[in-house]
């Protein structure tokens, strides 16, 4: 499988289908017609390419695979590319994802080809942040999605789309910069960008650690988005697309919970073991808090990002417990988020492009009309809310257990969430889908069409084939995990024996 | 000829005096012949295309001029390359408008061959007289060139405005000149060097420092002396104001860098914290007044403040990174300014010029190249991934961090985010907004500007390198 560079191929791929699409002439129904049907094979022959990845993925080999470099910048940076267990899933993650987002976008009209342009490059961008490993390298893909992105929620978002595109931009932005100097700064120390090189070799002196760490914490907390700088997502969640939200809360947000492991954990373990117990208290409040505040939500949208905050706030509990469970709960979370709170978007937009209005209010008792999609709907709200055999309880149930053996108090706080999103979801689902259907505007209202359950159903499936037999993914990033948790020990150890005989 | 240029130690100087000879004849041709304006055009092209060959043809390694007086080595060919590029393009976008605007003379041209030899004798200066001289010729032509549409009272403003600041700019540096000559008793930089080397600094000496830096740093427009950027940006025609921001640029911080690195090396903390005030001051203002403007050339002006300030982080560094990182910076902006300047240039409508940033609105459905290219330089300008921008700024920052600095990076990255806000602000015009009036469909000269620079920042990404190591190797020259 080392013959043809099968990453950059499955990176690239989208932005070939970017020009197809932008070779395409004309703005009549059929030039529409060929973009969406280009953008859409174009997608789905990345997806199964990226399979390939899967399946030649050596699940016991720990290290990168499927490596490429090429040198680029001299000896600053090289064009250095390979998954290993902890990226490669997030990579099939994002190309699955996206012909679902192309589907779901079929109703799009308005400036069509951009709109298709953007997600291509995006998706580009997303599987190069996964792929990456040379620290600038990494940094050019995660800031370059601020592009597109910006794009779709600003060109094609709601009512507040500017407001929403606007927060996005320069709160990501904010936090990204500090990223950067910190990866100068880590050139400047080791001589090197290069990940893998870095990961032989993690000696940065411990109080280094503690500022470099905060400066890639500053990026990737404000991109997971953990509390307090989460308040850019709720809008840019009920702003965007139906597509680009599924984007943001699938993929955009496995971004930062990716940086913590690829970055935070391996390079700088003792400020990640020193900063724990703040990760901590951030992640509680964040589940407790967002949770009580999505109860309270009156647009569906909304409520799904505040749960997404919430649940992103078990992800970064289970990095910073840093045992085995904790940071296997914490991807398996990742996957399972990415692929649920994706469907519940997609659930949304269903009644929205049908209502076009996402108030709570204006709904109920759709079950009498749309039994298919009530069925569709109920699946991933126990999904959410981590009922056991939906892929949601795995994760959520692996994070806690990782953070009872590090800190019961940690654990009982974080335990309530589970209880809270019950409330949340359930109520929710209440609201829309039961009672009577009793509101005029309702009445006519149509069930799923085959377009809206075919992206759908591959959700469901997956949602409770990994709820049922969670192993193919532990599997995958078992050794990784393994190997990073051997790594992070050796260097705590290595420093507590140095402030032992410091002592 | 070529015996009367051995001579006098001139061979060196073959490109200038090339330039200003061709200037000449080409006034003498301009002045006996009616209606000129394009040849002369071309020929100012021309010209500048055969200097460029004279500049890279000449002998390698480092050569001197008229005793020492000039030096031509690696870092000057490669600014002078970039200042001649900068003038021809400036003068390829100038045409149409000229004649649109009915301001058609042949004198355009040739004032700015006569500042590009300004430049070029400011790029190669290696003592206080070449210095001054350089600066003083291309200051006089740029005085001119400013107030070109001189039946517009803006125009005429703007020439006076920066005639006035522009003299006293030249006395505060004239008057530091003097006293580094009083105090070391040398004009020569290398021998100025020595002298400093042999002692400690002595109170007079700072204080000839000081005043030459605030010359240098009105040329540049770094605060707290840029006032005169924006209003000369906005009162000059738009094809001066693309001149103003592009070629001049680049001279005058290859002055500053030549003139702060090659004299006064080993006294770099003195002149290292006035730089770093002078630098944060210029991102800081640079980012927070160009929010409120809404003349798109008001805030190209506050912009190109900001970024002098990032290119003088580079030279504050004073080592060879930062020269490197200059040198990187002030290519790519080169490039951007001259592409940005060429999409407000094709802001034009059937009734004239406009400079307002709220006519962009919807432009990506009325003219969707032209919104596409501006929205390109905007997010580069802003420094955004994985525009040439965000190059510039990558070994700005990459030779703060290794000199230390680490709070000016900071506070660099932070105003650069600030900044993002005025860039995008641009790009929500055009890309949220609903349209407006169409404009006018862009001239092909400016189109090509446009584009071939929007190419360049798109994929600058893809070959770094070679820009990489040119200025890594005009850097080392240096030093």
């Amino acid at each position: 499988m080392s013959g043809w560079p099968i990453l950059s191929v499955v990176t690239f791929l989208p932005l070939v289908g970017a020009a197809f699409v932008l070779a395409i002439r004309g703005n009549d129904a059929v030039a529409l017609r060929n973009m969406r049907w280009a953008a859409l094979w174009t997608t789905i022959v990345t997806f199964v390419l990226s399979l390939l990845i899967w399946r030649y993925f050596d699940t016991a080999n720990p290290d990168f695979q499927f490596v490429e470099k090429l040198s680029w910048l001299g000896d600053t940076a090289s064009y250095h590319m390979g998954v290993d267990g902890i990226s490669m899933l997030f990579v099939i993650l994002t190309t699955f994802l996206m012909p679902i987002c192309i589907l779901a976008s079929w109703q799009v009209d308005k400036r069509l080809r951009e709109y298709l342009i953007a997600f291509l490059v995006l998706e580009t961008l997303m599987i190069g942040v996964f792929c990456a490993l040379d620290m600038v390298l990494f940094y050019l893909f995660f800031e370059g999605g601020l592009i597109p992105m910006f794009l779709i929620i600003g060109v094609w978002g709601g009512p507040r789309r500017v407001y929403a595109s606007f927060k996005f931009f320069l709160y990501t932005l904010l936090g990204s910069v500090l990223m950067l100097l910190a990866i100068i700064a880590m050139y400047w120390y080791s001589g090197t960008t290069d990940i893998a090189v870095l990961y032989k070799n993690p000696n940065f002196p411990a109080g280094m650690q503690t500022w470099l760490w905060l400066a890639f914490f500053a990026s990737f907390a404000v991109k997971m988005p953990m509390w307090p700088v989460h308040t850019w997502l709720p809008d840019a969640h009920v702003e965007a697309p139906t597509a680009g939200s599924v984007i943001l809360a699938a993929i955009l947000l496995k971004m930062g919970g990716y940086g913590f492991l690829r970055f935070s954990v391996p390079m700088f373990p003792i400020a990640s073991d020193l900063f724990a117990p703040f990760v901590f208290t951030l992640s509680i409040v964040a589940i407790v808090y967002t949770s009580l505040v999505a109860m309270m939500q009156e647009d569906m949208k909304k409520l799904i990002a505040y749960s997404s905050v919430a649940h992103m706030g078990f992800v970064t509990m289970g990095i910073f417990t840093l045992n085995r469970q904790g940071i296997d709960g914490a991807l398996f979370q990742m996957i399972s988020h990415g692929i649920v709170s994706g469907a519940l978007f997609l659930c949304v937009g269903v009644v929205y492009d049908r209502m076009h209005t996402r108030e709570i209010k204006a709904y109920g008792g759709l079950v009498n009309r749309m039994p298919l999609y009530a069925l569709t709907f109920m699946v991933f709200t126990m999904a959410n809310v981590g009922l056991p055999g939906t892929s949601g309880f795995v994760g959520e149930f692996l994070t806690l257990m990782g953070a009872f053996q590090n800190n019961t108090w940690v654990a009982f706080f974080a335990t309530t969430g589970v209880i809270l999103s019950a409330g949340y979801a359930l109520w929710l689902y209440r609201r829309v889908v039961f009672g009577k259907l009793e509101k005029t505007s309702l009445k006519h209202i149509t069930d799923m069409t085959p377009r809206e359950a075919l992206a759908l159903v591959p959700l469901i499936v997956l949602t409770i084939f990994f709820g049922v037999y969670p192993s193919p993914i532990l599997d995958v990033f078992g050794a990784s995990v393994e190997s990073l948790m051997a790594g992070v020990n050796k260097s705590l150890a290595a420093a507590g024996a140095i402030t032992a005989v410091g002592l | 000829m070529m015996s009367l240029l051995d001579h006098i130690q001139g061979a060196a100087a073959l490109p200038e005096i090339f330039l200003a000879v061709a200037a000449m004849a080409l006034l003498m041709f301009g002045v006996f012949r009616d209606k000129s304006a394009d040849i002369v055009n071309i020929a100012a092209i021309i010209v500048l295309g055969i200097t460029v060959a004279l500049v890279l043809g000449g002998a390698g390694g480092r050569q001197e001029a008229f005793g020492g007086a000039l030096v031509i080595d690696t870092f000057a060919r490669f600014m002078k390359v970039l200042t001649l590029f900068g003038s021809a393009v400036a003068i390829v976008l100038s045409v149409n408008f000229m004649k649109a605007e009915k301001i058609e003379r042949f004198e355009y041209p040739i004032l700015i061959l006569l500042a590009t030899t300004g430049m070029m004798i400011m790029i190669s200066a290696n003592g206080l007289i070449a210095l001054y001289m350089g600066l003083e010729l291309q200051s006089l032509a740029l005085y001119v060139v400013a107030a070109i549409d001189r039946d517009k009272a803006k125009s005429s403003e703007a020439g006076l405005k920066y005639f006035v600041l522009g003299a006293l700019s030249s006395g505060m540096l004239l008057y530091g000149a003097s006293l580094i000559y009083g105090f070391t008793g040398h004009v020569g930089f290398a021998e100025i060097a020595q002298s400093i080397k042999a002692g400690e600094p002595g109170l007079g000496l700072t204080f000839g420092l000081v005043f030459l830096i605030a010359g240098l740093a009105f040329k540049v427009s770094a605060v707290p002396f840029h006032m005169w950027t924006p209003d000369v940006y906005e009162g000059a025609p738009t094809p001066v104001a693309a001149f103003f921001a592009a070629a001049p640029k680049i001279a005058a911080m290859a002055l500053f860098v030549r003139a702060m690195l090659a004299p006064f090396p080993s006294i770099l903390p003195d002149w290292q914290q006035i730089l770093v005030f002078i630098s944060i001051a210029s991102m800081l203002l640079g980012a927070f007044a160009a929010i409120g403007q809404t003349n798109i050339k008001r805030l190209l002006a506050y912009s190109s403040i900001g970024h002098m300030g990032y290119a003088l982080i580079g030279l504050a560094a004073g080592s060879p990174e930062g020269v490197k990182s200059v040198v990187i910076y002030m290519t790519i902006y080169l490039i951007m300014t001259l592409g940005t300047f060429a999409c407000v240039l094709a802001m034009r409508r059937k009734d004239g010029q406009v400079e307002n940033i709220g006519d962009l609105a919807g432009l990506a459905r009325t003219n969707g190249l032209h919104a596409f290219f501006l929205a390109v330089f905007m997010f580069s300008l802003a420094g955004i991934p994985p525009l040439a921008g965000f190059f510039a700024k990558y070994f700005i920052f990459m030779a703060a961090i290794k000199a230390n600095m680490i709070t000016l990076a900071v506070i660099g990255v932070l105003a650069s985010v600030v900044g993002a806000v005025y860039y995008i602000r641009i790009i929500k015009l055009m890309y949220f907004d609903e349209p407006v009036e169409r404009f006018e469909p862009m001239v092909t000269e400016v189109k090509a500007v446009a584009v071939l620079s929007g190419l360049f920042v798109i994929f600058f990404v893809l070959f770094p390198q070679p820009l990489s190591a040119l200025a890594e190797a005009a850097a080392a020259s240096l030093f």
